[in-house]
């Protein structure tokens, strides 16, 4: 197990990448090639970047994002499973001049909170949801997840999701772009470093909108588990590439700020 | 004037039962007194039957639900079956004449037996049934004065009806009157 | 009658003075999904708590409710939820997470028959489900019972005063009859209650807000229940029970004629003020009857109760089929401890109270 102190340059070495301040320097629990590590690094710099991480709270979900707030240096609070939207409408409504985001894996927010995901977005609740989809529940073991692909093998599928007994993966940005009060809603992937970047702007958008007080901001990551679908690191990107973009499209499917900029205003999109 | 009194209010919903027991209530407190509205719904609500008690002490109320009342005031026929048996001995009943026969009001039983849609008819306005009704139970009680019940009209009536006060006041009037001319 | 001269009363259900309780408290959020016999508590608040420059949210559901309340008590402002019965046992997630963090909130259960969807009639039977926590784990909630509107509303300060001295859920617990009984309360503060600004400052050590509040170095704060490592949750749950011990001392009760009573009988909420009723009238005729009327259901009484019921004998008088009566009987030891149940869903009068309680007189 390295520590943090590994990480430190030793005599001799040169320091190209640092952590920033908004992400402390443990070492993480997640699995070797597991996105969760990009997601934070994604939306710890959107946090420093916007000089908010002294006024932002986190509302931790349950999965392998529970332990989230070991790794944010803010303040933050554990929410039963699925229920982290309805206790960040709570720290929202007590709060109002705090930043607040939920990051939620896609049991979390697509199963067990599929109401209350819904319809903190539907009332524009000013807050930020990261949505992670790795087509599968990996703290519990790599059972079906509501994002599974038809075919997918699952400890809980074990001959593959089957649409007639099951159903198919849930898109949830295209869902929630259909909500009034979802101010942006986006899907990215973190398979490259093309993608990386441009979930980075994403993150900052779902951001941007709740400091404007436009709406709910909400931004889905195409995430590889490696462990839980028994591949490599490099084998999973490839999976998220050939296998789960084709099914959940990348893109901006819905930001009223920028509808804003172009000074046209739909009726109803406050 | 009694130290202790309750009263079952019952009729059809719609027949504004909540109304004169909201009423009373308040004018009792507005006398000072101890008092309790407790509204029961039946499973039916406008056009089913609809009852409430109401308890008037100079001490604190415990029971706010009484069983067998000292008084009732029945607007339809089948409060009249609900309530009549359980009328505890010596008390009153007013029962509405206009929808009731009379041969189902049981003669041991004091009673101001009054024609309350017809005459809420005649002061103008139909839907003055129950303040004719409570009317006659002030005069056949006389729990409180009737000035203090007119008082509390204003309590009790939104301001967007403010204007029908007066005539409210009259119903309860004529039931009074009639009560004490009567018995 | 006679008259008396009184301050000014304003005729209210026990449900609005809930409301005004809770906005006279002090109250900053209110969360809630509406359930009959309880719609007059959102419905007032609705309107009131924005008035008051506090928050308003209709939720999808009793379980977004709660948790939004564990939100909000996260934050440490004054939040409240209600609902009933079945709504409060969709809240049970919710309320055991509270409780495992150290989150201050009040829960209101204008509670309904059961089990299932049952009636909206008056019963008692969520007494077990309110005292013993009605959650996972080993976990308890401060649970108060008015029995009049006036209480209704001096309890709201009560319940905020406790969750916040504890940092722990709140329940009141009433019923069909104590939320739609309409009668006059006084709307003012009850003696030495608490200003909101007080409870607030009790959890300023515990409670999320962006830690640039504390200082621009200052270290991330977290309200969890999550305890992995070995022995820490044993230690969580050592700290819980010294919570809940010390909670003995706010035990609370209301005594009727105790002092010669003959037989003590126990009843709470709205069968508490109609047995108060039976007893008059009994008293009347000469009946050495007293009535011990427990306020806070947990923590019970128990310990003003053993000392009433020394060489007494005891009825225990509540709307379900046994509950309370296992307190009690735990609280007096060897006493021979009578039971009368009132099935859930039925109106009662205070004559009905009458032969049971002379029969237990007679023993």
């Amino acid at each position: 197990m390295t520590s943090a102190n590994d990480l430190r340059p030793r005599p001799g070495e040169k320091l190209v990448f640092d952590v920033n301040p908004v992400l402390n320097e443990r070492v993480t629990h997640y699995c070797p090639g597991c996105h969760h590590g990009i997601a934070h690094r994604l939306v710890s710099e959107v946090l420093h970047e916007l000089g908010v991480a002294h006024k932002t709270i986190l509302v931790a979900s349950v999965g392998c994002a529970t332990f989230t707030y070991d790794y944010f240096n803010v303040d933050s609070v554990e929410a039963p499973h699925g229920r982290a939207c309805a206790v960040a409408t709570g720290v929202r409504r007590a709060r109002p001049e705090a930043v607040v985001f939920t990051y939620q894996g896609d049991g979390d927010m697509a199963a067990i909170g599929t109401g209350e995901s819904l319809h903190a977005a539907n009332r524009g609740e000013k807050i930020t949801a990261v949505f992670i989809n790795n087509t599968v529940y990996g703290m519990t073991g790599g059972q079906m997840a509501p994002t599974t692909l038809v075919g997918q093998k699952t400890t809980t599928t074990i001959h593959g999701r089957n649409f007639s007994n099951e159903g198919g993966p849930i898109r949830l940005t295209e869902i929630m772009a259909q909500l009034q009060g979802v101010a942006y809603a986006a899907r990215c992937s973190l398979d490259s470093v093309k993608h990386v970047k441009e979930a980075k702007k994403a993150v900052r958008r779902a951001f941007d909108v709740q400091l404007a007080g436009l709406g709910f901001g909400f931004v889905e990551l195409l995430s590889g588990c490696p462990t839980n679908w028994h591949m490599t690191p490099t084998a999973a990107n490839k999976r998220i590439a050939t296998d789960m973009i084709p099914v959940f499209p990348l893109g901006v499917f819905k930001d009223v700020g920028a509808a804003e900029a172009n000074a046209v205003k739909e009726p109803g999109n406050a | 004037m009694p130290e202790y009194q309750d009263v079952v209010i019952a009729g059809f919903g719609g027949q504004g039962v909540m109304l004169i027991g909201n009423l009373l209530a308040q004018a009792g407190m507005e006398q000072g007194l101890h008092v309790t509205f407790l509204p029961v719904y039946g499973a039916e609500m406008r056009g089913g039957t609809a009852n409430c008690t109401v308890v008037l002490d100079v001490l604190p109320i415990g029971s706010p639900l009484v069983r067998e009342p000292l008084s009732s005031i029945v607007l339809n026929e089948p409060s009249l079956t609900k309530f009549q048996p359980r009328l505890r001995k010596g008390g009153v009943q007013i029962v509405n004449a206009s929808l009731i026969a009379q041969d189902l009001v049981e003669t041991s039983i004091r009673t101001v037996y009054i024609p309350a849609n017809d005459m809420a008819h005649k002061i103008g306005n139909a839907k003055l049934v129950n303040m004719v009704a409570l009317g006659a139970w002030l005069g056949a009680t006389g729990t409180l004065p009737l000035q203090a019940v007119q008082d509390a009209l204003h309590s009790v009536v939104s301001s967007h009806y403010a204007k029908l006060i007066p005539v409210n006041a009259a119903a309860l009037a004529a039931g009074y009157d009639f009560a004490i001319t009567r018995e | 009658m006679s008259r008396k001269q009184m301050p000014k009363r304003i005729l209210v259900k026990g449900n609005e003075a809930l409301a005004y309780g809770a906005v006279d408290a002090g109250l900053q959020c209110y969360f809630a999904y509406p359930i009959t016999p309880q719609n007059e508590v959102p419905e007032m608040l609705s309107a009131l708590l924005p008035e008051h420059g506090g928050a308003f949210v209709q939720a999808e559901s009793e379980v977004g409710a709660v948790n939004m309340l564990l939100g909000a008590g996260a934050c440490g402002v004054l939040a409240m939820t209600s609902s009933s019965s079945c709504g409060i046992s969709l809240m049970q997630e919710g309320i055991s997470y509270m409780a495992g963090s150290h989150i201050p909130g009040v829960i209101v259960n204008m509670s309904r028959g059961g089990p299932g969807l049952g009636d909206i009639g008056p019963s008692q039977g969520d007494y077990f489900q309110a005292v013993k926590g009605g959650g996972h784990g080993d976990h308890r909630n401060l649970v108060l019972a008015p029995s009049t509107a006036q209480e209704c509303y001096d309890f709201m300060f009560m319940a905020f005063a406790l969750a916040f001295a504890y940092r722990n859920p709140v329940m009141i617990l009433g019923d069909a009859i104590v939320g739609q009984i309409k009668e006059p309360i006084r709307r003012t503060a009850p003696e030495g209650a608490s200003t909101p600004e007080h409870l607030r400052s009790l959890v300023q050590d515990l409670r999320i807000e962006g830690y640039g509040a504390r200082g621009e170095n200052a270290p991330p704060r977290l309200l969890k229940s999550v305890y992995l490592a070995e022995g820490a949750l044993a230690q969580r749950n050592r700290l819980l029970q010294q919570k809940y011990a010390a909670m003995r001392k706010d035990a609370r009760y209301a005594g009727e004629e105790l002092d010669d009573a003959e037989l003590v009988v126990v009843a709470f909420g709205s069968i508490g003020r109609i047995t108060s009723s039976a007893i008059r009238g009994l008293r009347k005729e000469g009946r050495k009857i007293g009535l011990f009327r427990p306020i806070t259901l947990y923590p019970f009484p128990g310990e003003a109760l053993r000392i009433h019921a020394r060489g007494r004998r005891i009825l225990v008088i509540e709307q379900n089929i046994g509950q309370m009566v296992e307190d009690v009987r735990l609280a007096v030891g060897g006493c021979d401890v009578a039971w009368h149940g009132i099935m859930p869903g039925l109106f009662i009068g205070a004559n009905e109270l009458v032969e049971p309680i002379l029969q237990a007189l007679k023993g």
